[in-house]
């Protein structure tokens, strides 16, 4: 979806990076191999201040279960604490910088997960814009970036496809 | 061992409500395993900058990992959570207590699987629905 703002009212959030990258995967990287212990500090967080579910850190535990081991919740990030740090997309910059435009949120995201992350499990990601549309919001002049992201495992087996929503204004 | 099975899921049924306050001590937390340290949630003068009259603010990705936790907490282990959006509406503002809520909108078998759509929400002490969504999970049958 693309709407274009009237030119003689509002100047366009559009960049032509953005145009001559949609529908292009780019941005693929590859995480170090998932630790037990990164799933295990990942839920003491999101379940703070309550102790996590047994699964997530119980080994021997784990094993008694239907996944048979460890699994990672689902929303786990294994692309946390990289040694490298790509640009941030213009999409994803603070919201804290100066002029129209510059200023960013997270709109929104649509997960569907296939297989679970598991301790060893080495994740590669890519990503693509698929559209963007631009109108009046309470923000001011606002736009609205769609994208998808795929993980993959060493297996090739689809972890995570995750359609999402970057707000520029 | 789920907790939930597939033939006792009704249509209109409301999951357990499941709540957090919301403050540093979180927001600390989730930065540190996801990485997320920006100004926008750690000090209140770039709060403010990012016009938030009340200063920092919480993370999107927590209350997705809310919404997640609370649908795990629900099926139980033996389930399976297959997909899960939201919106990120409204702000979290520190020393928020946020519920999640999940009410079933439809049941049904597809691709061989037994899948029960919901309508979820992160809602604060104000009743205010911060973070309106979806979810999909996989339920065992007793069959």
């Amino acid at each position: 979806m693309t709407t274009q703002p009237q030119a003689d009212t509002q100047p366009t959030l559009v960049t032509q990076e953005m145009i001559d990258k949609k529908g292009v995967w780019e941005q693929e990287s590859t995480a170090p191999p998932i630790a037990e212990s990164d799933i295990r500090k990942w839920c003491i967080a999101t379940y703070w201040p309550e102790k996590p579910p047994r699964h997530y850190w119980d080994a021997e535990y784990a094993k008694t279960t239907a996944w048979g081991g460890i699994v990672a919740p689902p929303d786990f990030n294994p692309f946390a604490w990289p040694i490298d740090r790509p640009p941030v997309p213009a999409s994803r910059q603070s919201a804290t910088a100066a002029g129209a435009g510059q200023r960013g949120m997270n709109g929104g995201q649509v997960d569907t997960f296939g297989v679970p992350m598991r301790p060893g499990d080495v994740i590669t990601t890519r990503s693509r814009t698929t559209g963007w549309e631009e109108r009046q919001t309470r923000l001011g002049w606002t736009l609205f970036t769609y994208g998808e992201t795929e993980w993959r495992n060493q297996n090739n087996e689809v972890v995570k496809t995750r359609v999402r929503t970057g707000i520029r204004f | 061992m789920a907790n939930v099975y597939f033939e006792d899921i009704n249509v209109g049924d409301s999951i357990p409500a499941w709540s957090r306050k919301t403050d540093f001590m979180s927001w600390n937390r989730y930065a540190a395993v996801n990485d997320e340290f920006v100004y926008i949630h750690m000090d209140d003068e770039a709060g403010r900058a990012a016009l938030n009259e009340q200063g920092a603010f919480g993370m999107g990705n927590l209350r997705y990992a809310y919404l997640v936790n609370s649908l795990h907490d629900w099926i139980g282990e033996g389930a399976r959570i297959h997909e899960v959006g939201c919106q990120f509406r409204a702000i979290n503002q520190k020393n928020d207590v946020l519920t999640v809520t999940g009410k079933v909108t439809d049941k049904k078998v597809e691709n061989g699987e037994n899948r029960v759509y919901l309508d979820m929400n992160v809602v604060n002490q104000k009743g205010e629905a911060t973070c309106p969504g979806t979810a999909i999970v996989v339920l065992p049958s007793k069959k």
